[in-house]
């Protein structure tokens, strides 16, 4: 509670707070914050390419589609793609930071050079590649992602827990004959658990990014999906006449992505009091 | 009488030949206060541990621990728990970071300590009161970095008192603290230690924490006993040559500070014979083939040399 009231300090972290709050909550209504619910689908070739009006507050696409909507129900796509893609990421570093820390010899270097392995594979080939290989598409892309990011969750759950493995209280748990998967679970984890947390917001921004460039790409989510991304792709065709086109999905992606960074920095400071910035 | 701990032919091995402690014995009376010195790398720190049953993962202890007329080596001390107290070298990593430091003591008393817990938290308030940790009522809702080292160390000597314990073992309890602190710190331990009737097991380098704390003293060099006596006799007419350099390295006794030439050997090679041969002003021949037994010399001390100064026997 104190780094949240910390964080709510930080005028830079709190605005970011602030983006992500909003862009969860457009999320979860934005059949009913979107003016036009059926755009994700439907499209009105009689109304297409039309600039930013009362009507249409972003202007409408090549189809005819009004891009506000459009630009609101993308947003659940890309936050549950980040979130899906964090979440399955933890899912595989976690565990192997906390065995590769705790243990000892072959398994222990074995696993931390397999990560170092995955630490190496360039993020963007290993989605194309993997979208040429399968079928490109949305499921593919957040595959790619997973696979290269998970690696910055091992590392930091590793060192957190090499640190903590030869401390006092872990020999005495052991002592009294705790089996090491409580030991790592319930008294090494939660000392990483800032440092990890950090990570996974950080990590929600940046698979946001990624998976819009996948998209733009065209190996990520596919017509006739509202994503940010793909908004951008099609868009290209029309500039710069259509200025609105590109424009609003692209500011869409540039805000939450900002957010989450700015959310992730503020973290880290709150966690970490030895890198917290003296703002006056 | 009887001894409260009695060590016999201590042994610990690592994982890989290494051999951390080779047939250590020591005894502390009720009431005792025992001191045990030497240099970084003698084993005083494994000692504590293998009788605690902390030992670091892949070490293993041999022989007999005795606390209270039972051998709790076996069963990893789970007997003795809460009947020995233990004040660790380092308070920084005892408690674990993420929970508040009232709540972890609880824990421990809510095992080993009888009453409530409301008693408990009585207790504990009354033991940080002793050991002068300001504030303890916010001290308990506090998590361990909030505290001083100091303060840490006031906080775990509290914990290590809170179930009653009769013997408190210390691992250089004041080495990682200033001068100051130091001196008050021993002198609420040793305080607390005759007001309680309690025995102690002292791991110190530090000759004046020795004279000043303890009744007798246990020499450790690489692993074995080298001499065990009361403490003003051993400090007085030293017979081991280990003790005499050893004690020539302290600025209080010294004219000219001196130095022990070479260092501790690793204990994946220790020296056949006495294990201080190679750094023995006094060694001969026979000191590197025999090992030396540990044979009492006058009431009360002991000694595993071949060749002790004659004119202090």
């Amino acid at each position: 509670m104190t780094a949240l009231r910390h964080l709510m300090r930080d005028p830079v972290a709190a605005f970011g707070l602030l983006i992500v709050v909003f862009a969860v909550f457009v999320a979860t209504f934005a059949h009913w914050l979107a003016p036009f619910p059926d755009d994700a689908f439907e499209s009105n070739i009689m109304q297409r390419l039309r600039p930013p009006s009362a009507e249409f507050l972003f202007g409408t696409d090549n189809l005819g589609r009004d891009i506000f909507s459009r630009v609101i129900l993308g947003t659940r796509s890309a936050l549950l793609v980040a979130l899906a893609v964090v979440l399955a990421a933890m899912l595989i570093g976690v565990p192997v930071g906390l065995i590769a820390g705790w243990r000892d010899g072959w398994l222990s270097e074995g696993l931390m050079r397999f990560t170092d392995v995955f630490l190496a594979v360039p993020q963007l080939i290993l989605a194309l590649a993997l979208g040429q290989l399968l079928a490109p598409g949305i499921f593919t892309a957040m595959v790619a992602l997973a696979l290269t990011y998970w690696p910055f969750f091992a590392r930091t759950v590793f060192a957190e827990t090499r640190r903590l493995r030869g401390a006092l209280f872990v020999d005495a748990l052991a002592g009294i004959g705790a089996h090491p998967a409580r030991i790592l679970v319930l008294h090494v984890l939660p000392n990483a658990a800032p440092a990890v947390l950090v990570r996974a917001t950080i990590g929600m921004g940046f698979t946001i990014l990624t998976a819009a460039i996948l998209g733009f790409l065209g190996v990520g989510a596919t017509p006739p999906t509202p994503d940010w991304g793909l908004a951008v792709s099609e868009a290209r065709q029309h500039l710069p006449d259509a200025w609105w086109f590109a424009t609003f999905p692209g500011l869409a992606i540039l805000l939450l992505v900002l957010g989450f960074n700015l959310l992730g920095d503020g973290l880290r400071d709150a966690a970490d009091p030895r890198l917290r910035r003296s703002r006056h | 009488m009887t001894a409260l701990l009695d060590i016999e032919g201590l042994r610990v091995d690592m994982r890989g030949g290494a051999q951390i402690l080779d047939g250590v014995s020591i005894t502390v009376a009720p009431g005792q206060i025992m001191g045990v010195v030497g240099e970084s790398g003698c084993g005083k720190s494994t000692l504590l541990r293998a009788m605690l049953g902390i030992l670091p993962r892949g070490a293993t202890a041999r022989g007999r621990v005795m606390f209270e007329g039972r051998d709790i080596l076996p069963d990893q001390a789970a007997q003795a728990r809460g009947r020995i107290g233990f004040v660790p070298q380092d308070p920084y990593l005892s408690l674990n970071p993420t929970f508040r430091a009232g709540d972890q003591i609880f824990e421990i008393m809510r095992r080993h300590a009888t009453g409530t817990r409301a008693d408990h938290r009585a207790k504990l308030l009354d033991l940080l009161r002793a050991v002068q940790l300001p504030d303890p009522e916010a001290a308990l809702r506090k998590y361990p970095h909030e505290f001083s080292g100091g303060q840490r160390q006031r906080l775990l000597i509290a914990a290590a008192l809170s179930c009653d314990p009769s013997l408190v073992v210390a691992d250089e309890p004041t080495t990682a603290l200033d001068v100051t602190t130091q001196r008050e710190i021993l002198g609420l331990l040793r305080e607390i230690a005759r007001a309680r009737g309690l025995s102690m097991l002292f791991v110190t380098h530090d000759f004046g924490v020795l004279a000043s704390l303890c009744d007798a003293v246990t020499v450790l060099y690489a692993g074995r006993v080298a001499e065990a006596g009361p403490t003003r006799a051993i400090l007085d007419a030293p017979t081991h040559p280990y003790t005499r350099l050893l004690l020539a390295c302290h600025p209080d006794r010294a004219v000219e500070l001196a130095g022990i030439p070479g260092t501790v050997p690793p204990a994946t090679a220790q020296p056949s014979g006495c294990r201080f041969h190679p750094r023995c002003p006094q060694a001969e021949a026979h000191c590197a083939d025999a090992v030396p037994p540990l044979l009492a010399i006058t009431e009360g001390r002991s000694l595993a040399c071949a060749h002790p100064e004659p004119a202090l026997v």
